[in-house]
């Protein structure tokens, strides 16, 4: 086993929540925040690795192959749709904050404070 | 219990996915259903205009907003958990935008969704990582799995700390709590009934039950070290909820700040991790919803009525509505701990578990109480001089950060002139309920076996995993009222009186030093997410010391 993929999985988790703490646009945010979810897929597929193992599908390897682990794939699928859904939607707010504030700089959004 | 599509456990091993419909679970679903029924009746005239073409939109929102909150209390499996969570996450984010064309909802919509979603995130990498310690999903299944290596090592903490992250956020724990006043303060009214009644009690709710079915075992984290990390936060969330819901003027985010200081004391009730604790904690839900949620509507009547939240806005505006102006009061009352209300009756009972608790408790709600009571003397009655409405004050050349209620836009297309039957009824309903939880016995005799079902960690995986039922928990007596605890109820009521009256006649000392605390509620969604990264920090370190 080897480390690489979990260190990688931590350091797109924290290089996109450095980009969604600093960022000067919304959709740069939105897009920073999908870097961050992306960690999730990493860390998942990089669990069901095997050594030497091929992609879970036994209609053309006899049943014995040795194979990846199908449920984090699942899992990685379902995460992919709930990321879809909150990307959809927050981008769709950003429209909206474009257009009842008139910019998307989080810096010039300032209606709610202490 | 259900396992999803037949796939039953054999000999302790499953593939399946698993429904638990364990006492706390249910009482939790039923909760959230009678509270959506609530909403549904409140909203019945609020939108007089629905958007063209989506008529429907509001309720089919709130609908799969109760199947999120269902599902979670519900299911019986870590993954499923974050979907329903997620799913919970993204609905209250289209609720809380609703109105999209105003410019408010609009940015609290985006805050909460950006540091509600990040906290979801965390959660499922920590989800990663008990898949690979233990190659399953299942809670149940992974708590077995742990406590087989009973030496906890870094990777069990790491786990640990990133899936209670995500419902931490979601229970607004400081210093995780900064999306809520935001998105509280600009949801349109029946969502904050039901964001503030249930959905953050959600993640206190999902924190308990990872502890005691996951981590509880000897596998897991140390009692110690997870019951420290809990009442730090919780007593953190405490104290700076209070402290901020006594400096508000717009009504609704001195709600949602007070919503923050409750939930903080939830949180220190279900950290003592002993079933007495989670009772009261469970009773002081029950009753809080009630009360909280009345508030919000009476809220929510006066923005229809005046087109405004504000405070000072307000003064004196809501002499000719006597009834909605009872009914704030006795809110109000409730959340300072008036016994036989619930909210007192779960106070009474987490207290009595713990030497310092009751100087806590009874400052905390004496405090929120009071900054609800005083709001109602200057609204309802007139008291005291009108506070000036000019703009904000001007310290050290600095402005000084504050949200105003003023220019709302009411919710109802137009401003309501008589008050809707269905709105008032809604409001007195939810606050009879309060009063039922703290005085039906038979209910603290249901929350205290449900809660000494709940904190048994090996009976749960021996009833979701081998089938019947293990470690029949013997009936303990449940505590109802005793003296003290009433004593202490009413003691935190008449500081809370006291607090209004003096707030009223202007003779406590201003809140300036209170400043840098609430420049921190800065609006910005970066800073929140870096208090976010810190707040995992601080858990981190908590845990592991």
């Amino acid at each position: 086993m080897t480390v690489l993929p979990y260190l990688v999985a931590a350091w797109i988790f924290l290089i996109g929540v450095y980009g969604v703490a600093t960022s000067r646009d919304l959709v740069h945010a939105v897009g920073c925040l999908s870097v961050t979810q992306s960690s999730t897929y990493v860390l998942l597929v990089a669990v069901g690795y095997r050594r030497g193992g091929t992609a879970p599908v036994f209609s053309d390897v006899p049943p014995g192959t040795s194979v990846v682990d199908p449920v984090v794939q699942a899992l990685a699928l379902t995460d992919v749709v709930v990321g879809a859904t909150v990307t959809a939607l927050l981008l769709a707010l950003v429209v909206q904050a474009d257009k009842r504030h008139g910019t998307v700089d989080p810096d010039e959004l300032s209606e709610l404070r202490g | 219990m259900e396992w999803v599509g037949g796939w039953r456990p054999h000999d302790g091993a499953s593939v399946g996915i698993v429904l638990v419909g364990d006492r706390v679970g249910l009482g939790l679903a039923a909760l959230t259903s009678l509270l959506v029924v609530a909403v549904l009746a409140y909203s019945w005239r609020y939108f007089d205009e629905p958007p063209h073409g989506h008529a429907g939109a509001f309720p089919a929102l709130i609908l799969l907003f109760q199947a999120g909150m269902c599902g979670f209390a519900l299911t019986g499996d870590l993954f499923d958990a974050f979907v329903f969570f997620e799913l919970m996450g993204v609905v209250g984010y289209a609720l809380t935008g609703y109105r999209v064309e105003e410019a408010r909802p609009v940015q609290g919509a985006l805050t909460f969704g950006f540091v509600n979603s990040l906290g979801g995130y965390a959660t499922l990498l920590g989800i990663g990582l008990l898949y690979a310690r233990t190659g399953e999903l299942g809670m149940a299944r992974i708590g077995r799995r742990l406590d087989a290596v009973p030496d906890p090592d870094a990777l069990v903490f790491a786990a640990f700390v990133l899936v209670l992250t995500g419902l931490l956020v979601k229970a607004a724990a400081v210093p995780f709590h900064f999306w809520l006043p935001d998105a509280h303060a600009v949801a349109p009214t029946p969502v904050c009934m039901l964001l503030s009644g249930v959905m953050v009690e959600m993640g206190v709710y999902g924190v308990a039950r990872v502890q005691a079915t996951v981590f509880g075992g000897p596998g897991g984290v140390p009692e110690d070290d997870a019951r420290r990390a809990l009442l730090v936060l919780g007593v953190l969330g405490a104290l700076v909820g209070s402290v901020m819901c006594w400096q508000q003027r717009h009504v609704k985010r001195l709600l949602a700040f007070s919503t923050v200081a409750h939930t903080g004391l939830f949180l220190t009730g279900v950290a003592l991790l002993t079933p007495e604790g989670l009772a009261g904690t469970c009773l002081y839900v029950l009753g809080h919803a009630g009360a909280k949620a009345a508030l919000f509507a009476c809220a929510g009547i006066l923005l229809d009525r005046h087109g405004s939240v504000d405070e000072g806005e307000l003064h004196g505006a809501g002499r000719d509505m006597r009834g909605i102006g009872l009914l704030f009061t006795a809110g109000a009352l409730a959340l300072a701990g008036l016994p036989p209300f619930g909210t007192a009756l779960g106070k009474a009972l987490v207290e009595e578990q713990e030497a310092p608790l009751p100087v806590l408790f009874v400052l905390v709600s004496a405090v929120t109480g009071g900054a609800a009571l005083r709001v109602a003397a200057r609204v309802f009655l007139g008291a005291g001089a009108r506070p000036e409405t000019t703009g904000p004050e001007i310290t050290g050349g600095e402005e000084e950060p504050e949200t105003t209620g003023g220019e709302e836009e009411p919710e109802t297309g137009r401003r309501i002139r008589l008050l809707p039957p269905p709105m008032v009824t809604v409001a007195a309903l939810l606050l009879a309920g309060a009063l039922a939880v703290g005085s039906v016995p038979a209910l603290t005799d249901g929350v205290t076996a449900a809660a000494e079902e709940f904190r048994d960690h090996t009976a749960y995986a021996t009833t979701v995993l081998d089938g019947g039922r293990g470690g029949a928990a013997p009936a303990a007596p449940a505590e109802w009222w005793t003296w003290p605890g009433a004593a202490l109820g009413f003691l935190s009521t008449a500081l809370a009186v006291a607090l209004a009256t003096l707030a009223v006649r202007r003779s406590l000392p201003s809140g300036a030093w209170t400043a840098p605390l609430r420049r921190l509620q800065s609006g910005h969604v970066g800073d929140y997410v870096a208090w976010t990264m810190a707040g995992i920090g601080l858990l981190a370190v908590l845990a592991w010391w």
